[in-house]
C-alpha cells in the first residue's frame, strides 16, 4: 500500500483524531492528536491490511512554537511504511508512551525525554539515557543554554584565537 | 648423598669435626640454590619470551625482536620494570594475605623442583614418593589464588578466585586418577623408579604400553593444563572478562609473581608428563662416560619438557575459552569416569601381562606415528593452498 | 540445599573494560556466576553530533557523519549524501553511485571482519583477531589509496564522491578479492567450526523472529533470527538491483535459531557476498562524471525525509528536517546499535557472566552508533 493510502485507512477508523494529512514529498506524514496515538499505534500494529509490526524510528524535532514527536512506522508482513506525528506544546510536552505496542520505543522515548524534555506518560523507566542522570536541560532544544560549569569544569573556555585586527598597540 | 657428605667431611673443606647433618643441609641448600636461581626462575623468566615469539608466529605477527638478540632479553626488560613500578595495595584490602598470595603461589611452583629429574644422577631429592608429592605441592595454587581473590576486596578478583579455586580443585581428581595406570604398571611412586621402569625407545614408553595409558596421558595433559589456568581454561583469568581475574589488583612484581608461577607450571607439567609417559632422561647407553651420558640425559629429558611446553603455547594461542559450567561439566561427567576406567583397564591388563606386553607397544607407536603422518600431510596440503607467503624464517 | 543462604551481587563491568565494544558499561546484577539482569548504561560517547549538524551546515557535516560509526563510516556518508539527495532531488550520477557501492561493500568487509574478530578474542582465541585486522589492514590500504583517510574517511560528497577510483586501483582491488575469498575458509577452518568455539556461542541470547521486529533489530542480527530482509534488496536503493547477491539468514544449524552463533555466521556469509558484489561493480563500472552538480551554498528545499541504507550493523534510519536555509533543522539517526542494546536487558536474565559478553560481541554493538 501506499503511504497515502495507508493514512487514508487510519483517518477512515479514527476520523477526527487524525488532525491532517499532508501529502508533502517526499514523505507524506499524517498529524494525530497526542491523546489518541496509543490507540491509533495499536490499530496499525494489529490491523491485518496495515501490520505495522515495526516503529522504525521515533524522533523528536523542536520548532519555535511546538515540539513534534515524529513516528515512522513500518510493516515486513507487507513491505510498506508510514509517518505518522504528534504535535506538543513547548512547555511540559507530554504523550503517552507507546511501548506496550512496540518494545523499541523504550530507548527511543528515553532518548527524547533526555534530549528535548518530552514526558512520555506510562513510561516504564523514564530517565536520561545520553547525558548523566544530574544533567540539566534539555540539549536539543533551540533555546537550550549550556550552563557555565558542571561538577566545578568549566564549559566556557576562552578562545585561543588571537584576533590581530582588534589587538589594541 | 651420604656419600658426596662423607667426601666433603673428609676433604677437610668444612673442618674436621664438622657434623653430618650440617654439611648436608648446607649441601642441599647450595644444591636448590643452582637449581631454583640457575633453572627455576630463569625458565619462568625465558618462557614468557618464549611464548609471545611463538604466539606472534601463529597470529602472522613478529613478536618482541628488539631487546637483546632476536628479543632474547625481553623478559629480563620486563622484568626490571615490573620491580620498578609503584606497589599498589588497595586500601580496603586485607593486607597481609594480599601481600602473602603471591608468594604461595610461587611456593606452589617451586617445590615441585625439588623431586625433577634431570637425568640419573641429577635429582635433588629421589623421595619414594616423588609423583604424590609433585601432585600435592602443585596443589597449594589454589590456597594463594583464593587469597589473592579474597583479600583484593574486589568482587570481579574473587569471582576469578573462585572459579579458579573450584577449576583446580576439580581437575585434580582425573590428573591423580590419571597417574594411576603408570603407578599399577611400575609398583612405585618414585619419579627415579618410573622413569627407569621405562626404556628409552618410543615402544618402550609408557605412553604407548597400551591403549588406557594413551588415554590417561591425554586426560593427564588437559588436566594439567586446567590446574595451571592455562587455555582452554584461562577462566579465572579471562582478560576480556575479568581484565585480570585475581590479579586485578595487584602491580608490579606481585602481579608478576602470579604470571611467572603460571610459566613456570608449563615446565613442570611437561616433566610429569615426560616422566609419567615419555621415558623422562632414557637415553641409549652409548658411552660408559658417566658425565657424558649424564649430559645427553638431561638434554634428552628437557627436549621432552620443551616440546610439550611449545605444545601448550600451542594450544593458548589456538583455542578459545571454555565456559566455567561446561568446564565443570568436562571434569565431571567426561574425564573422571574415563579416568576411573583407565585405571581399572590397567590394573586388568597388569594382571593379565604382568610384565607388560611388548607387542602392544609397537602397534600403538605405529598408530601414533600413522597419526603424525596424517598431521603432517595435512599441514603440506593446507602450506600448499594457501595463497599467501608462508615466512618460514623463525628469526625475523 | 533451598536453605543455602546466598546473596546477589551488583558488578559494574565499567566504562573501561578490555571486552565491551566501545565504551560502554554494564551494572550486572549477579547471583554467583549466574545474571539476574544486565542494565546497560549509555552514554559515555555521546558527542551531540545531531546538534552539530544544526551548526555546520549540509556539507560541513559530512566528515561528522564518519564519527557517527567510525568502523564503517562509508555507510553513514553514504546515509547522509542520500537524505540531502532526497530533500534537494539530485541525482547522482552512475558512476558515482557505482563508487560508492565499491567504497561501501568493502567497508562492510572491514567492518565485519572487525566484528568477528573481536568476538573471537573475546571468547578468548587471540589468533582471529590479529588474522581478521591483517585483511582489515589491506582493506584499509585500498581505501586509503581511495581517498587518503584509514578510518574516517569523509569519501563521500552531496550528488556523489569526491575523487574517482585512481588508475590501477581496480586491478589492486580485484587482485585483494582473490585473495580475500581463500582466506575465508581458512578464517572459518580456525575458529569457526571449532568445537569450543560453537559450544560457547550456540543457545545464547537466542531471539525470536517476533521479538526481532518488535525491538526493531535490523541487519546481521535479524537475518539471523530467520527473517530474509535487505534492504539492499528489499528496499533497493543506489544501484544495488543492478547486482546479482544472496542474502544469508540464519537456520539454528548449531542451535536454537536465533542464537548468537547465527549471527557470527550470518556476518561470515555476508562478507563473501560482498566480495561478490564488488567484483560485478568492478567488472561494470561505467564511465562519466563522479559528482553531480550542487551548490556550494546547499539550500533544500523545506521538507523533512526518512532514508534507510544497510550499513555494517543493519538499517540506518537518517530522518532529516529542512527548513530551507542553507543549516539543517534537525538531524537524527536510528541506528542497529542502539536497537540492538535495547534488548540486551531483556536477554539477560539467566545468562552467565562470560556469556554477557558474547552476546554484546554477537550483537556487534559499537558505542559511538549508540551515543552519537
Amino acid at each position: 500500500m501506499e503511504s497515502l493510502q495507508i493514512l487514508e485507512r487510519v483517518k477512515n477508523q479514527f476520523g477526527d483524531h487524525v488532525l491532517e494529512i499532508s501529502d508533502k514529498k517526499p514523505d507524506p506524514f499524517a498529524v494525530i492528536e497526542p491523546t489518541a496515538i496509543v490507540e491509533v499505534g495499536r490499530f496499525m500494529n494489529e490491523d491485518p491490511a496495515l501490520a505495522m509490526d515495526c516503529l522504525s524510528n521515533e524522533s523528536g524535532v523542536d520548532y519555535k512554537d511546538r515540539v513534534e514527536v515524529v513516528y515512522h512506522l513500518f510493516s515486513y508482513a507487507h513491505r510498506h511504511g508510514a509517518v505518522l506525528k504528534v504535535k506538543l506544546p513547548r512547555d511540559n510536552p507530554s504523550v503517552a508512551t507507546l511501548e506496550g505496542v512496540w518494545k523499541s520505543a523504550n530507548w527511543m522515548e528515553r532518548e527524547i525525554f533526555d534530549l528535548l524534555g518530552v514526558n512520555f506518560e506510562g513510561h516504564s523507566d523514564m530517565r536520561r539515557i545520553l547525558m548523566p542522570e544530574d544533567w540539566i536541560g534539555h540539549p536539543l532544544r533551540k533555546d537550550f543554554v549550556e550552563p557555565a560549569e558542571y561538577h566545578g569544569i568549566s564549559t566556557v573556555r576562552e578562545s585561543p584565537i588571537i584576533r590581530l585586527d582588534t589587538k589594541k598597540k | 648423598m651420604q656419600t658426596l657428605v662423607q667426601n666433603l667431611i673428609a676433604s677437610g673443606v668444612f673442618g674436621k669435626n664438622a657434623s653430618p647433618n650440617l654439611v648436608a643441609a648446607i649441601v642441599v641448600f647450595v644444591m636448590s640454590a643452582v637449581v631454583f636461581l640457575g633453572v627455576a626462575f630463569p625458565f619462568a623468566g625465558i618462557v614468557s619470551w618464549a611464548e609471545r615469539r611463538v604466539w606472534a608466529r601463529i597470529q602472522s605477527r613478529v613478536g618482541p625482536n628488539r631487546v637483546g638478540p632476536q628479543g632474547f632479553l625481553q623478559w629480563l626488560a620486563d622484568g626490571v620494570k615490573h620491580v620498578c613500578k609503584e606497589d599498589i595495595i588497595p586500601d580496603e584490602s586485607d593486607a597481609p594475605l594480599f601481600k602473602m598470595a603471591p608468594y604461595l603461589v610461587m611456593l606452589a611452583f617451586t617445590l615441585p623442583w625439588a623431586v625433577m629429574p634431570f637425568s640419573s644422577s641429577l635429582i635433588l631429592a629421589d623421595l619414594n614418593v616423588g609423583i604424590l608429592y609433585m601432585t600435592a605441592v602443585t596443589a597449594l595454587t589454589v590456597v594463594g589464588v583464593l587469597m589473592a581473590g579474597w583479600a583484593s576486596n574486589d568482587k570481579w578478583s574473587l569471582i576469578g578466585g573462585i572459579r579458579s579455586a573450584a577449576q583446580i580443585v576439580s581437575y585434580e581428581i582425573p590428573a591423580g586418577l590419571s597417574i594411576f595406570p603408570v603407578v599399577l604398571m611400575t609398583g612405585t611412586l618414585s619419579m627415579q623408579g618410573i622413569i627407569r621402569a621405562q626404556g628409552w625407545a618410543p615402544q618402550h614408553w609408557f605412553l604407548f604400553a597400551n591403549p588406557f595409558t594413551f588415554v590417561a596421558a591425554n586426560i593427564l595433559y588437559i588436566s594439567a593444563l586446567a590446574e595451571g589456568n592455562r587455555t582452554p581454561f584461562d577462566l579465572p583469568e579471562a582478560e576480556s572478562e575479568l581484565v585480570a581475574g585475581f590479579a586485578t589488583e595487584y602491580s608490579g612484581m606481585r602481579y608478576l609473581f602470579f604470571f611467572m608461577a603460571e610459566w613456570g607450571n608449563l615446565f613442570i607439567i611437561g616433566a610429569i608428563i615426560a616422566t609419567l609417559f615419555l621415558g623422562g632422561w632414557q637415553f641409549p647407553h652409548v658411552t660408559n662416560n658417566i658425565v657424558v651420558m649424564n649430559i645427553l640425559e638431561v638434554i634428552t629429558f628437557n627436549v621432552k619438557v620443551l616440546f610439550l611446553v611449545f605444545v601448550s603455547m600451542w594450544i593458548r594461542a589456538t583455542l578459545p575459552r571454555v565456559r566455567i559450567d561446561q568446564l565443570m561439566t568436562l571434569c565431571w561427567k567426561y574425564f573422571v569416569p574415563i579416568s576411573f576406567v583407565d585405571m581399572i583397564g590397567t590394573a586388568v591388563w597388569v594382571a593379565i601381562w604382568p610384565d607388560g606386553n611388548a607387542a602392544m607397544g609397537y602397534i600403538m607407536l605405529a598408530g601414533a606415528l600413522a597419526l603424525a603422518a596424517m598431521f603432517t600431510q595435512r599441514v603440506i596440503y593446507y602450506l600448499r593452498r594457501s595463497r599467501m607467503e608462508v615466512y618460514f624464517n623463525p628469526t625475523i | 540445599m533451598s536453605t543455602l543462604h546466598t546473596q546477589e551481587m551488583t558488578l559494574n563491568m565499567g566504562p573501561q573494560h578490555p571486552s565491551t565494544h566501545g565504551v560502554l558499561r554494564f551494572v550486572v546484577r549477579a547471583d554467583g556466576e549466574v545474571m539476574r539482569e544486565a542494565i546497560p548504561d549509555v552514554g559515555y560517547l555521546h558527542r551531540s553530533i545531531e546538534k552539530i549538524a544544526e551548526k555546520v551546515g549540509y556539507h560541513g557535516f559530512m566528515p561528522y557523519t564518519d564519527r557517527v560509526d567510525y568502523v564503517c563510516a562509508m555507510f553513514t556518508n553514504q546515509g547522509w549524501g542520500m537524505a540531502c539527495e532526497k530533500l534537494a532531488g539530485i541525482e547522482v550520477p552512475r558512476r558515482g553511485e557505482y563508487c560508492r557501492v565499491i567504497a561501501a561493500e568493502f567497508n562492510r568487509i572491514a567492518s565485519h571482519l572487525l566484528s568477528v574478530g573481536a568476538m573471537a578474542m573475546d571468547i578468548g582465541a587471540v589468533t582471529p583477531f590479529t588474522h581478521a585486522i591483517r585483511e582489515r589492514e589491506m582493506i584499509n590500504d585500498l581505501i586509503e589509496e581511495l581517498c587518503g583517510a584509514r578510518l574516517t574517511f569523509n569519501y563521500m560528497r552531496i550528488g556523489g564522491v569526491a575523487w574517482d577510483l585512481p588508475p590501477g586501483w581496480r586491478e589492486k582491488a580485484l587482485a585483494y578479492l582473490d585473495h580475500f575469498d581463500p582466506i575465508l575458509e581458512e578464517y572459518n577452518a580456525l575458529i569457526s567450526w571449532n568445537k569450543i568455539y560453537v559450544e560457547r556461542l550456540a543457545n545464547v541470547g537466542v531471539i525470536t523472529p517476533a521479538e526481532a521486529i518488535n525491538y526493531n533489530l535490523v541487519g546481521p542480527n535479524l537475518r539471523a533470527c530467520g527473517i530474509k530482509w535487505d534492504i539492499r534488496k528489499d528496499v533497493a536503493y543506489s544501484v544495488y538491483p543492478e547486482f546479482e547477491f544472496d542474502v544469508p539468514v540464519g537456520d539454528g544449524h548449531w542451535g536454537k535459531l536465533g542464537d548468537s552463533m547465527d549471527r557470527y555466521v550470518v556476518r561470515i556469509r555476508e562478507m563473501a557476498e560482498s566480495s561478490k558484489i564488488l567484483r560485478q561493480a568492478l567488472q561494470k563500472i561505467p564511465g562519466g562524471p563522479v559528482l553531480a552538480k550542487v551548490a556550494r551554498n546547499f539550500k533544500p528545499p523545506a521538507g523533512e525525509c526518512q532514508i534507510r541504507l544497510e550499513s555494517g550493523r543493519g538499517d540506518m534510519g537518517w530522518y532529516v528536517v529542512s527548513d530551507g536555509t542553507g543549516y539543517p533543522w534537525r538531524v537524527h539517526v536510528r541506528t542497529g546499535s542502539f536497537a540492538a542494546m535495547g534488548i540486551i536487558q531483556k536477554l539477560s536474565a539467566g545468562l552467565m557472566i562470560a556469556d554477557l559478553v558474547t552476546l554484546i560481541a554477537s550483537l556487534d554493538v559499537i558505542a559511538p552508533e549508540i551515543d552519537r
